[in-house]
């Protein structure tokens, strides 16, 4: 069905795919895997027209094709769903599908034609969407299947999803995958580009594995296994499973971080935090979970005193004392770190070198400055600081005079979290720590968090995997829709009973 | 740079004129002893400020198009000061006057931070509006109580000797004193040392460069950008200020309205010339001033070519470094749709 050939793509000095070779047979699903820049995105891209290749060609139904935009894959019948919906939120699900390809004469649109094919195509495919309804009423697993919707109305046969589980809950991502298997039953093919192992092993019937730009391996899914896959992906075997004791402390340990009451308003006034109380003690991790904007990232940065007082109510005590009227300064000082949710945004300055960085949140005060009130950087210690930081959290290139843009991810998300961790903190605020990051660098900030609870910091977790705070938290809250839905046991509770408290419906037992 | 310079060439051949020999002629008048490098100093002087103040703007992410009213309302103070504190001793009345240009400077900048921090005016539009004020102002003072009486020109009455500094050719063999090259050159070098040690060697330049670099990270950090936006707009404006400091107390002794030729927009120019970097700005400064002062010779010994030239050389130039700033940040790949590769 379709087929690259020795594709190059370079961007500027990256090279992003080097002579990629992939092969999707017809009526399959074909997972491509790999880490975050191993430049999966960028050959599906290619095979969408969306890119053109340096060099290399792409074979559609046997015969090699020019694709000079996506309008011509196409019209050869290749669809893609990308990460980020390229919906417009005020029109309806009908009006949105036939965006770009309106059925009807040169100045009527066919609306009532479309959505008689809409709910026909629905119904083929088992999926409930109303073609009248407008799509910011919609969820996030209804607006994808708008876009698989879109894909089809083109009449797609073969189907590129981008990450399309990233911003699912574990019952739309079972959903999406019953979809998935339908479509192939009549005789669709799908590419599916994820990083998520367990996705590829439930789903796909062949996997490419991508890493720095190259093809590293094509396996059967059925011959294969998780471990294999990560080995591949990264290059070296891998632990994929978290080994933690249990937490030593735990109820015993002293509350650090006691939440009463918690609101949070957005700029507009709407309420995106509707009063929150728990604790977080001495020795244990607390995770966050709930499918993303349900307040966890109004959550962290209330408490890291990010968000205007205006803003707030409630009350926020460390060990003790009443913080909450303390700007985001005199809470680091009284031991609050911060790994935040986006580093580009908040944890890096990124035209800044790492040393700079290095003493971003502590640059007025020892060592960064000669002693307290001190006003000329030290640079020496500045520098004696970022080394030991690099070293001990294994950011490469080593070189303190870089500027952080030129880290990968990964190693921007070490530099942030090592920065974060050795300060030391009392209490450890962690939003999406392993976010479009390596599984290499995953499993090495795993260890870190649990080597800092183990010496008795307090840790909040908020992570939108579901696997990553249930396999670090010794507690779990979940949040919907600004509020706790309940709290479970991690070690226990299942992914079900977890994803239903996460769409608001109550626990059944 | 270059480029920039062939495309001006081109131009003057347009015209009329030999444009080796009217390179020639622009290069040779800025460079030569005393009075080309005297003169060329002279008028570098000023850019220097403004391009500090510009750039030390810049590097907290704001953009102070407002130099030009801060370096008049300081100007006007400074003149104030001169004029009604006559009998001071220099030494007492000429760092008075200092400080209030300075200060003049200062507050006419921060008043725009202010805006910003507390209700977020854009200091663009604001910094423009204290443009027209400042000069109104100060027009209005000296029309209807510091001129002296009767005379057609808008400007003040002459401070007393107190209140000037010297003329660096009174310390320099060789250099005459007419030339109005003063002790606030020597002023304008030590701004652009303090101006590097400020923001690269202390916590607040960190602080002032991580809000305009990142002001999400900074805030996180626990620096308070609003702070920090107040703090840079008075830096800025009282770095403008000391533009008082040459024209005032070592050129004119006096305000004059108009006295400003430019040099607060110029110092927009030598920023951005300067990749707002103390180190380019003096560097982009004294070639601007060279160009000032060759310019004003092509214009009598040509033909046709004006000193308008020198104007259309600076903007091409301008045009052609913020191009090439595009070119650098990257704007090569697919202008599409920039997700991850």
């Amino acid at each position: 069905m379709l087929e690259l050939r020795e594709i190059t793509k370079r961007f500027g000095e990256v090279l992003a795919n080097d002579r990629v070779n992939l092969a999707v047979e017809p009526g399959t699903i074909h997972a491509v895997v790999g880490e975050n820049g191993a430049g999966k995105s960028t050959a599906m891209r290619i095979a969408y027209g969306f890119y053109g290749a340096d060099s290399g060609e792409v074979v559609i139904d046997g015969v090699a094709r020019r694709l000079a935009s996506p309008e011509d894959a196409i019209r050869l019948g290749v669809g893609m769903v990308h990460q980020h919906f390229m919906l417009v939120d005020t029109m309806t699900v009908a009006e949105n599908v036939v965006l770009g390809a309106e059925p009807g004469s040169r100045f009527a649109v066919d609306l009532a034609g479309a959505e008689e094919r809409i709910r026909e195509l629905s119904r083929e495919l088992d999926l409930t969407v109303d073609p009248r309804a407008r799509i910011e009423t919609l969820s996030v697993g209804e607006q994808q299947r708008v876009e698989l919707l879109k894909a089809l109305y083109r009449q797609a046969r073969l189907l590129i999803l981008d990450e399309p589980t990233a911003v699912l809950t574990p019952q739309d991502v079972a959903e999406l995958f019953k979809v998935l298997r339908r479509m192939r039953e009549q005789g669709k093919t799908i590419v599916i580009i994820t990083h998520k192992l367990s996705e590829v092993l439930a789903i796909s019937d062949a996997v490419t594995v991508m890493r720095d730009g190259r093809v590293v391996g094509r396996v059967r899914t059925r011959d294969t296994s998780a471990a294999e896959l990560a080995r591949l992906m990264v290059g070296r075997e891998v632990l994929l499973r978290v080994t933690k004791g249990p937490a030593m402390s735990g109820a015993s340990g002293a509350p650090v971080l006691a939440v009463r009451d918690l609101v949070v308003q957005a700029p507009d006034g709407a309420p995106r935090l509707a009063g929150v109380s728990f604790t977080v003690r001495a020795g244990e991790i607390v995770g966050i979970a709930g499918v993303e904007g349900n307040g966890q990232s109004e959550l962290v940065e209330a408490l890291a005193g990010l968000v205007p007082r205006e803003r707030t109510s409630g009350r926020i005590e460390l060990l003790g004392e009443d913080v909450t009227a303390l700007p985001a300064r005199r809470r680091k000082e009284r031991g609050i770190a911060h790994i935040p949710e986006d580093r580009h945004r908040r944890g890096l300055v990124l035209d800044f070198d790492l040393a700079e960085n290095a003493i971003l949140g502590v640059h007025d005060r020892p060592p960064a400055v000669a002693g307290p009130g001190g006003v000329w950087l030290d640079r020496a210690a500045i520098l004696a600081r970022t080394g030991r930081l690099l070293s001990e959290f294994d950011v490469r290139p080593a070189d303190p005079a870089l500027p952080a843009r030129a880290l990968s991810g990964g190693n921007q998300q070490k530099l942030v979290a090592g920065r974060e961790i050795t300060l030391p903190p009392k209490l450890l605020l962690v939003a999406q720590p392993t976010r479009g990051v390596d599984i290499g660098a995953i499993e090495f900030i795993h260890r870190q968090l649990i080597a800092l609870r183990d010496h008795g910091c307090a840790l909040l977790l908020v992570s939108a995997e579901l696997e990553e705070v249930t396999a670090l938290a010794d507690r779990l809250l979940v949040l919907h829709q600004g509020r706790i839905a309940g709290e479970v046991d991690p070690a226990v509770a299942s992914a079900e009973e977890i994803g239903l408290l996460m769409t608001g419906s109550q626990r059944a037992a | 740079m270059l480029a920039a310079f062939v495309v001006g060439g081109i131009l003057v051949a347009l015209l009329g004129d030999d444009p080796i020999e009217t390179y020639q002629l622009l290069l040779g008048s800025a460079v030569s002893w005393p009075d080309g490098i005297g003169y060329t100093l002279f008028y570098a002087t000023p850019l220097i400020f403004t391009g500090l103040a510009v750039a030390v703007a810049l590097r907290a992410g704001l953009l102070n198009i407002g130099a030009e009213g801060q370096l008049y309302a300081a100007a006007f103070i400074t003149a104030w000061v001169g004029i009604t504190f006559p009998q001071l001793s220099p030494w007492l009345l000429v760092p008075l006057a200092g400080l209030a240009a300075v200060a003049g400077g200062a507050v006419w900048g921060g008043i725009p931070g202010l805006l910003k921090a507390r209700f977020g005016a854009h200091e663009v539009i604001t910094t423009i509006m204290m443009n027209f004020i400042a000069v109104a102002l100060a027009g209005y003072f000296t029309q209807y109580h510091y001129k002296k009486p009767g005379d057609p020109i808008l400007q003040t009455v002459e401070m007393g000797a107190n209140a000037r500094i010297a003329r660096l050719g009174r310390f320099v063999p060789g250099l005459p004193e007419r030339i109005p090259l003063n002790l606030s050159f020597l002023l304008a070098l030590a701004a652009c040392l303090g101006v590097y040690l400020l923001l690269w060697k202390t916590k607040w330049g960190y602080a002032l460069r991580a809000t305009g670099a990142n002001p999400g990270a900074a805030e996180y950090g626990g620096i308070s950008t609003a702070r920090q936006i107040v703090i840079a707009m008075a830096l800025s404006g009282g770095l403008a200020g000391m533009v008082a400091i040459n024209d005032v107390l070592g050129y004119r002794y006096r305000y004059y309205d108009g006295f400003s030729a430019g040099y607060g927009f110029t110092g927009i120019a030598v920023a951005l010339l300067g990749r707002n970097h103390p180190a380019g700005v003096l560097v982009a400064a004294l070639f601007f001033g060279a160009l000032l002062r060759g310019g004003l010779f092509v214009d009598i010994f040509t033909e046709h070519v004006s000193k308008d030239l020198v104007q259309v050389l600076q903007g091409i130039i301008i045009l052609f470094v913020a191009a090439e700033e595009l070119f650098r940040r990257g704007v090569r790949g697919p202008g599409r749709l920039r997700g991850k590769v």
